[in-house]
C-alpha cells in the first residue's frame, strides 16, 4: 500500500477500458426481445392497437427509467411531460398541422423545454417536498388542461384529430398496422438514444447521483446542472412517447395528465425493474396485458391487485420481474457450480 | 506554490444554541501535513463541512489560495482544488472503484454531460483512473463492486476519490477511523507518500499517528482553537495534556 | 352588516373550521415523519376508514352520530398498530422510494377493498336534526354542524397541544422527534413511543373522517384526493415534525380553499397548487422547517 511503490502492473491498463466496453455490449436476449416486439404484428394481428399502447407506454416508463432507476430521483408527477406530448401533437393536428413526424419533433422539443423549466424547481428540493413538488407540477397542469376546455376539450379529452398518412404514403388504418409498425420503430430508435445515455459518461454521473447524492458534490459535480440534463432527456423522451399515442389512438384524453397515470407508470417501472433499460418494457407488458386480460373486472378492483403486486415487489424482491430472473438465473449457475466469482 | 494554500477568518458556526465553531482563525500552508485533533464532538468534522461549503458559516471568511471561496458552492470549490473524505464511508456502493473514480475524473475533466458519447471511448481518463487505483494499491480490487470490498479498502477508496479530483488542498476526516492498528500505519504511509505539493490537513484521534505524520498541529475544544503549534511544543502543553492528553479520549 | 363583511366572517369560520380538521387529521403524520422519517402515504386511508366505520355503524346498528365517533378513533388507532407491526415496522430504513410504493400499493388496496365492501358512490349520512340547523347571532348565522367542527378542532387542537407541551409522553415525543439518536441514548423507548404516537396520529385521522363526512365527503376515491391536502400541511409546516408549522399549514389551506371555493369558485384546487408550489420553491423545508 505504499503511493511511493511505482505502477507496478501497467499492462492490465487496457482490461480497465474493457470493463466500460463489456457493459456496453448488446446482451443474447437483446435481439431476441426486439424480435419478439415484430413477430407480435405477423402472430397477434387483433392485438395490434394493445400493442402499441404497450410499446408507447414502455417508452413513457422508461423516460422515467433514467431520472429513476439510473438517477434516482422520485417523481410522483411524470405524466406532466407525457401530457404535454401528447397535447401537441394533438392541438397541432386540430389547428392543421397533421403531419406524423414533424409533430413527434415538436412534442419531444416542447417536452424537453417543459422538463428544462421544471428542473430548476426539482433539484432544489429532496425527500417529501420532491414528492410534492413534482406531484404539484403535476397537479397544476391538470387543472389548467381540465379548465382550458375551450382549447384541450377539458375532461371530454381532444376529440376528431387526424394525421395525414406516414410518409405521405402509409395511412394509420383501423387495424392499427401502420400505427404499430411505426411506434415500434420510434420507440426502438428512441431506445438506442437512451441506451447510449445509460452508457455515456452522464449515464456514469446519473448512477453516481442515485448511489450517494450527497458525495456528488464534494466530487466536483454540479447537481443542478446534471438534474436539468437529465430533466430535459427524460422530458423529451416522455414526450415523445405521449405524442406516439395521440398519433395512433388519435385522440388525447384528460387522462394523460392525470396523477394516476404517474403512478401508473411508477408501479410498471417497479414491477418491471429499475435501471435495467428493459425493465420498463417487461413492466409494460405485465401490467398492461393483465388490464388487458381483465378488462371485464370492476377497475376498482383490479387496483386492488396492483397495490398488492407493488406491497409485495417491495417486500420480496430486489429489483422487479428482471430483478427476479436475474436472480434465479445467477441462482441455477450457482447451482450449476460454475457461477461467477463474487 | 507557495504560501498560504487555506485560511479563515472569524469562523463562527451554531446548531441552535449549540457553538460549534467560535471564532476559528486557521491558516493552512500549501504542501502542509497539518493534524487537527481534539476530543469527541469539539467540531472538528463541522469545520470541515464550512470549509468545502457543505454547512454555511454564520460567520467568517474562508480563502483559497487567497480567493474568497465563502459563498461558493461545494462543487466549484472542488474545481478550485478544495476536495475532503468523510469520517463515515460516504460511496457509490453499486459502483466498481474504477467506475467511482472515472467518475470523478470524468467531472473534473469536464466531460460528465457527455451524454451520447459511449464512455468506453474516454480511454485517457480510464486508464488515469486505474492507475490512481494501482497506486494507491487497490488496483487488484478495482472491478468489484464497492459494497463487496473489505472496509480497509473502501477507506483507500476514500482517498482515492478525493485525489482524483488532482486537489491541491485535502481535508482527511479520521481516515483510519475503524482500520485496525497495523493496517492504519501503512494507510499513513499512503498519505505521507501524497505529491509534496499537496497540502494535507487531517483529523486524527491516534497521538502516534498524529505525531509521526503531522508538521503542524491544532488542538480544537469546544470549537475554538486551544493550540496551535509543532508537534513538539503540542506534546510539551501543560493545557493540552490537561484537557485532551491527560484525559482518556471518550470513544 | 354590508354582505362583504359577512363573507368574509362566513369565510372565515368555514376556513377555520375546515383547517382544524385537517390539522386534527394530520398532526400525526407531521409527528410520525419527523420521528421516523417515514412517509406515510396511506394516511389518508385510515381517514377514510374512520369515515365508513361512522357510517357503517350509524345504517346497520343503529348507532347515533356522535356516540359513533369515538369508536371510529379507537378501531382506526387499532388496526394501525396492526400495519404498523407487520409492515411499517421493517420499512423504516428502507430507501423512500420503497416507503412510497409500499404506502401506495395500501392505498390502492383500500381503495378497492372500500369499493367492494362500501361500493364506489358517495356516502352520505343523516345527520342529527340539531345539527343540520342554522342559528344565527346578530346578523350572523353558521350551521350547527359547521360549529361543531370548529368546537371538536379547537378542544382537540388544545389537547394536543397540551399533551405535546406539558406532559412526560409529550416530551418524550418531542426528544424523539429532535433527534431519535440522542432519545436512545437518554433511555427512551422510541419505538415504544413511536407506536402510541403513530396509533394516536391514526386514530385521529379516522376520527377526522368520521367527523368531517359531510364536509370533505366519503368514497373510495378520499385517500387520493386527500393526499395532496396531507402532504400540503406537513410539507408546508415544515417535515420536521414542527406542530405549530403543521397547525398554521392547515389553517393557511383551510381559510385559502375555502375563500377560493367562496370567490372564484371557477378555479378550482388551482390556486392551492399554485401557491403550495410557489411555497415549496422559496421554502423547500416548509415555512417552518429547519435547513
Ligand atoms: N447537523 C448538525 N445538527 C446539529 N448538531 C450537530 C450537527 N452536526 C454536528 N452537530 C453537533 O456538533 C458537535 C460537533 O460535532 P462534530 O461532528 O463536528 O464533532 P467532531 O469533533 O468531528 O467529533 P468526533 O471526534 O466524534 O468526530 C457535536 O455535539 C454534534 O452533535
Ligand atoms: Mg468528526
Amino acid at each position: 500500500m505504499t503511493a511511493a511503490e511505482p505502477a507496478r502492473d501497467s499492462a492490465p491498463a487496457p482490461s480497465a477500458v474493457a470493463d466500460f466496453r463489456a457493459q456496453a455490449r448488446w446482451q443474447w436476449y437483446e435481439p431476441l426481445f426486439w424480435l419478439g416486439a415484430i413477430a407480435w404484428y405477423f402472430l397477434l394481428p387483433t392485438y395490434l392497437p394493445l400493442g402499441t399502447q404497450i410499446l408507447a407506454t414502455a417508452l413513457f416508463a422508461l423516460s422515467l427509467d433514467l431520472i429513476l432507476g439510473y438517477g434516482g430521483i422520485v417523481s410522483l408527477g411524470h405524466t406532466t411531460f407525457f401530457g404535454v406530448g401528447a397535447y401537441t401533437a394533438g392541438l397541432l393536428a386540430r389547428y392543421g398541422w397533421q403531419e406524423p413526424i414533424s409533430c413527434l419533433v415538436a412534442a419531444g422539443l416542447l417536452a424537453a423545454f417543459a422538463g428544462w423549466i421544471c428542473s430548476f424547481v426539482i433539484v432544489r428540493v429532496q425527500g417529501i417536498a420532491l414528492l410534492l413538488v413534482t406531484l404539484g407540477i403535476n397537479l397544476v397542469l391538470y387543472e389548467a388542461a381540465n379548465k382550458a376546455y375551450k382549447i384541450t376539450g377539458g375532461a371530454d379529452g381532444l376529440q376528431g384529430i387526424e394525421f395525414s398518412p406516414l410518409l405521405g404514403m402509409f395511412h394509420f388504418d383501423m387495424l392499427g398496422r401502420t400505427a404499430y409498425l411505426y411506434t415500434l420503430i420510434v420507440v426502438f430508435l428512441v431506445f438506442l438514444v437512451a441506451r447510449r445515455i445509460v452508457y455515456s459518461p452522464f449515464g456514469l454521473a446519473l448512477r453516481g447521483m442515485r448511489e450517494n447524492w450527497k458525495r456528488m458534490p464534494a466530487l466536483g459535480a454540479g447537481l443542478r446542472r446534471h438534474g436539468a440534463l437529465i430533466f430535459v432527456l427524460s422530458a423529451a423522451i416522455a414526450g415523445i412517447a405521449g405524442a406516439l399515442l395521440a398519433e395512433s389512438v388519435q385522440f388525447v384524453a384528460l387522462d394523460s395528465l392525470a396523477v394516476q397515470r404517474s403512478v401508473d407508470v411508477l408501479t410498471m417501472l417497479i414491477v418491471g425493474g429499475t435501471g435495467v433499460l428493459y425493465g420498463s418494457f417487461v413492466g409494460a407488458v405485465v401490467y398492461m396485458v393483465a388490464r388487458d386480460q381483465l378488462a371485464d373486472l370492476n377497475p376498482a378492483y383490479w387496483y386492488f391487485w396492483i397495490g398488492l403486486m407493488l406491497v409485495l415487489v417491495v417486500l420480496f424482491t430486489r429489483n422487479g420481474v428482471v430483478g427476479a430472473l436475474a436472480d434465479s438465473a445467477a441462482w441455477v449457475q450457482r447451482k450449476r457450480g460454475r457461477g461467477p466469482a463474487p | 506554490m507557495t504560501g498560504v494554500a487555506l485560511a479563515t477568518r472569524g469562523l463562527y458556526k451554531s446548531f441552535g444554541a449549540l457553538r460549534v465553531t467560535q471564532d476559528v482563525n486557521f491558516t493552512l500552508p500549501a504542501g502542509a501535513r497539518h493534524a487537527l485533533i481534539g476530543p469527541n464532538g469539539a467540531g472538528k468534522t463541522t469545520f470541515i463541512n464550512l470549509l468545502t461549503g457543505a454547512l454555511p458559516p454564520d460567520a467568517g471568511t474562508i480563502e483559497l489560495d487567497g480567493v474568497d471561496i465563502t459563498g461558493l458552492p461545494p462543487d466549484r470549490r472542488v474545481k478550485r482544488g478544495l476536495a475532503r473524505t468523510y469520517q463515515i464511508n460516504t460511496l457509490f456502493p453499486d459502483l466498481t472503484p474504477l467506475e467511482a473514480v472515472t467518475l470523478v475524473m470524468c467531472e473534473r475533466h469536464g466531460v460528465s454531460r457527455q451524454w451520447l458519447r459511449p464512455l468506453a471511448r474516454s480511454r485517457a481518463i480510464i486508464e488515469e483512473a486505474y492507475a490512481l487505483l494501482v497506486q494507491l494499491g487497490i488496483g487488484d480490487f478495482a472491478h468489484r463492486q464497492t459494497r463487496h470490498l473489505a472496509y480497509g479498502h473502501q477507506r483507500v477508496l476514500e482517498i482515492a476519490l478525493a485525489l482524483a479530483t488532482r486537489p491541491h488542498v485535502l481535508l482527511l476526516d479520521e481516515p483510519a477511523a475503524g482500520v485496525p492498528a497495523q493496517e492504519s500505519g501503512m494507510l499513513y504511509e499512503v498519505i505521507s507518500g501524497l505529491p509534496k505539493d499537496i497540502a494535507v490537513l487531517f483529523i486524527e484521534h491516534d497521538m502516534d499517528l498524529v505525531f509521526r505524520f503531522a508538521s503542524r498541529i491544532t488542538v480544537l475544544v469546544s470549537g475554538k482553537t486551544l493550540r496551535e503549534g509543532p508537534p513538539a511544543a503540542i506534546a510539551e502543553d501543560a493545557e493540552v495534556r490537561a484537557v485532551y492528553l491527560g484525559t482518556p479520549v471518550h470513544d | 352588516m354590508p354582505p362583504i363583511v359577512i363573507g368574509i366572517v362566513q369565510v372565515l369560520f368555514d376556513g377555520v373550521a375546515f383547517g382544524m380538521l385537517l390539522f386534527v387529521m394530520s398532526v400525526g403524520l407531521s409527528i410520525t415523519l419527523g420521528m421516523m422519517r417515514f412517509a406515510n402515504l396511506a394516511h389518508g386511508s385510515f381517514a377514510m376508514l374512520g369515515g365508513y366505520t361512522t357510517t357503517t355503524l350509524m345504517r346497520h346498528a343503529g348507532w347515533s352520530f356522535l356516540a359513533t365517533l369515538p369508536v371510529s378513533f379507537v378501531l382506526i388507532a387499532a388496526v394501525s398498530v396492526v400495519l404498523e407491526r407487520v409492515l411499517y415496522r421493517r420499512m423504516y430504513q428502507a430507501k423512500e422510494l420503497d416507503q412510497v410504493l409500499l404506502t401506495v400499493g395500501i392505498i390502492y388496496m383500500s381503495i378497492a377493498g372500500a369499493a367492494y365492501v362500501w361500493g364506489p358512490e358517495p356516502q352520505a349520512i343523516s345527520l342529527p336534526d340539531y345539527l343540520t340547523v342554522y342559528r344565527t347571532v346578530g346578523w350572523f348565522s353558521f350551521s350547527t354542524y359547521g360549529a361543531l367542527l370548529l368546537a371538536v378542532g379547537t378542544v382537540l387542537t388544545l389537547a394536543i397541544f397540551f399533551g405535546l407541551e406539558r406532559t412526560r409522553f409529550g416530551a418524550m415525543i418531542r426528544a424523539a422527534v429532535d433527534d431519535r439518536r440522542v432519545a436512545l441514548g437518554v433511555g427512551i423507548d422510541v419505538n415504544r413511543v413511536f407506536t402510541i404516537t403513530f396509533a394516536v396520529g391514526s386514530g385521529l385521522a379516522g376520527l377526522g373522517g368520521a367527523l368531517g363526512i359531510n364536509a370533505l365527503g366519503l368514497d373510495p376515491s378520499f385517500p387520493i384526493e386527500y393526499l395532496v391536502f396531507f402532504l400540503i400541511v406537513v410539507s408546508i409546516g415544515g417535515t420536521a415534525g414542527s406542530v405549530k408549522g403543521a397547525l398554521a399549514a392547515a389553517l393557511l389551506l383551510g381559510l385559502s380553499d375555502t375563500a377560493g371555493k367562496y370567490y372564484i369558485p371557477q378555479t378550482g384546487a388551482f390556486i392551492i397548487y399554485v401557491v403550495m408550489l410557489l411555497v415549496m420553491l422559496w421554502r423547500p423545508n416548509g415555512l417552518f422547517g429547519r435547513a
